[in-house]
């Protein structure tokens, strides 16, 4: 099958699947609002001069109290939460997207060399890999950013760089493994193609549609992580935005029945993250050849 | 077989060492001990005096090989917050992680299994999709999420549940547990339940996955063509198959387990190791973020040679070399 038939099939089998439709809306509308946020949202939450303390606590609209432009309420510093969520949404998706990429192209290149090359090289990284893949990105994480001493969105994105890298290379290597035993790869080693261009021009093209599942997987693994980073306090600091802290905010004050501080920046966390996994659901059903599209 | 378990164990100790080096490192460069001890109102003599009680004044790698030899027996240092040892407030705090890890345990496998199963044998039915709606919510929630969400519908709204703590417990020898007390059980209930949420839709997705693959499998055709019981054909030819990938990934989520019990008892007020760790983060005490690091490490390693074993033994296809 030719590349552009393939392509065409893949858009086919996706325009009648309303799951993945969903999920792909769900993340462009998300991706929209967190790109137009300095004009779409009614209040910016972290500029100092537009806070004040009369509007703190306030419920949403629709309850006595509320008040406008506080669409779904404030919280205790006078935040407007929608537009909170908006931002805090800004900083998942920046975290999430820098994360994939970063730590998707380490792992893949380490993945493609150590399948490819084999021997001591793959020994002694997937044994790396291993161990720390068995800690787990969370543990991980949260252990590299108790030990760092600066905080910020760049050392959230390092930490979790650092913990997430082996998920890439797990899965490139195993691909590799397979891609590199086909004949197009053993023709033209017989031609005699550099190393070079049999690894970036025959396998890594091949090997890659595990790895695209991962991609989406990890995008939704990697937003709860950093919102729970944020929750325990050491994520995102607290100038920073984050769905997170929000939460971690909130939570104090769900004993006086004031559930909107949670129970918003919740909601949108969760819709971000169910779109990313239909749309990831979608996408492993259509590379895996094992399981027939049923139900 | 045997040289295959001792490898295993080999392979163990090295990736220990390579942790015991980091923590060696951590310990020693990141934030200056002496500094936090001696306070920062020392004068100079105070400080080397510190500095030579601690041993710094010798080289790296003597201090490494004490560092080690201390950490063979047991001995991490002693906190700088509370001034114990750092190993005894861990082990002290160990039940109560135990007990809320296994509880958890036990809850998604049981429910992951069940309704993966469930879910395979009529995938179009209502009930089925019920639940891999809600799997893709519990794959999609957060764990801090679940916590509080529980928290407010449970404790807060219904009241029916306690918000936080271990309740009452009893010692039975040198172990405190809350599973013996009505009280203890039901400050069990929402900790347990959302430490498992995330682990019982992963496993409930991978039984799904890999039932869905058997049950087309030839074996099986003959199974029923055979004339067995529904009951037989699915739990004793089906779902023994599908259980060996399911059983050795709950063990290698061990080390998610441990973090998400992070967030479960900060969230809880759990007095586990967990909540000791992330307090201590806070205080850069880093006695105890050191030992319990190696704590995760010593069990987490464990589990995986555990599983490794396992695995060999129920699957004689892998080679022991």
């Amino acid at each position: 099958m030719t590349r552009k038939r393939k392509r065409s099939k893949m858009l086919h089998s996706f325009l009648h699947d309303p799951p993945a439709m969903a999920g792909s809306l769900i993340i462009v509308v998300f991706l929209t609002a967190a790109v137009l946020a300095p004009w779409i949202t009614p209040q910016d939450p972290y500029d100092l001069e537009t806070l004040t303390f009369d509007n703190f606590l306030t419920p949403p609209i629709w309850k006595d109290g509320g008040q406008m432009p506080y669409l779904l309420g404030t919280d205790d510093q006078g935040r407007g939460i929608l537009s909170t969520i908006i931002y805090g949404c800004r900083t998942s998706l920046i975290v999430g997207f820098s994360v994939v990429m970063i730590a998707g192209t380490v792992g893949v290149l380490i993945g493609l060399l150590a399948g490819y090359y084999g021997r001591w090289l793959d020994a002694v990284t997937m044994r790396i890999a291993d161990t720390m893949f068995s800690f787990s990105t969370t543990l991980l994480a949260i252990l590299l950013l108790g030990v760092f001493k600066k905080t910020g969105i760049g050392t959230v994105i390092a930490a979790i760089c650092i913990a997430d890298w082996v998920r890439y290379a797990r899965t490139m290597r195993g691909s590799v493994l397979e891609v590199k035993q086909e004949a197009y790869v053993l023709a033209s080693r017989a031609t005699g193609a550099r190393d070079m261009r049999i690894l970036f021009r025959h396998i890594l093209p091949n090997a890659m549609p595990p790895v695209m599942v991962v991609v989406a997987v990890d995008l939704a693994v990697v937003i709860m992580l950093e919102a729970t980073l944020s929750f325990l306090g050491v994520g995102v600091p607290i100038t920073e935005p984050s769905l997170g802290m929000m939460i971690a905010i909130g939570k104090d004050y769900i004993y006086a029945g004031m559930w909107w501080m949670v129970v918003f920046p919740g909601a949108a966390l969760v819709v971000l993250v169910v779109g990313i996994n239909l749309f990831a659901d979608w996408l492993r059903e259509e590379f895996n050849p094992k399981i027939e599209r049923t139900g | 077989m045997l040289t295959y378990i001792i490898r295993r164990l080999l392979q163990g100790v090295v990736v220990l060492l390579a942790v015991s080096l980091i923590c060696f490192v951590i310990f020693r460069y990141m934030g200056d001990p002496v500094l936090t001890l001696a306070g920062r109102y020392a004068t100079q003599e105070q400080i080397q005096e510190v500095r030579k009680s601690l041993g710094l004044d010798q080289p790296t790698y003597v201090q490494y090989v004490k560092f080690l030899w201390n950490a063979a027996h047991g001995n991490f240092g002693k906190s700088y917050v509370s001034r114990v040892p750092a190993l005894g407030l861990i082990l002290e705090r160990f039940p109560a992680t135990f007990e809320l890890a296994t509880c958890a345990i036990l809850i998604s496998l049981v429910f992951g299994v069940g309704f993966g199963v469930l879910v395979a044998l009529r995938p179009y039915a209502w009930h089925s999709r019920a639940i891999m709606a809600g799997s893709l919510g519990g794959i999609s929630m957060p764990t801090f999420l679940t916590g509080i969400l529980l928290i407010m519908i449970f404790a807060v709204y219904v009241g029916i549940l306690p918000p936080f703590g271990r309740g009452k417990t009893v010692e039975v020898g040198f172990w405190r547990t809350g599973l013996l007390t009505v009280d203890g059980i039901r400050h069990l209930i929402l900790p347990a339940i959302t430490l498992s949420t995330y682990q019982l839709a992963v496993l409930l997705r991978l039984t799904r996955a890999g039932m869905r693959e058997v049950m087309a499998e030839e074996y099986i055709k003959t199974a029923w063509a055979k004339g067995l019981s529904p009951m037989t054909v699915i739990v004793k030819h089906a779902l023994r198959n599908v259980l060996i990938p399911v059983v050795t990934m709950a063990g290698l989520q061990f080390g998610e387990l441990i973090a998400f019990a992070i967030v479960t008892e900060t969230i809880f007020q759990w007095p586990g190791m967990g909540n000791l760790l992330l307090t201590s983060i806070y205080e850069t005490d880093q006695p105890v973020i050191v030992t319990y690091i190696m704590m995760a490490a010593v069990i987490i390693i464990s589990i995986n040679i555990l599983v490794d074993i396992f695995y060999a033994v129920l699957n004689p296809k892998i080679r022991y070399d």
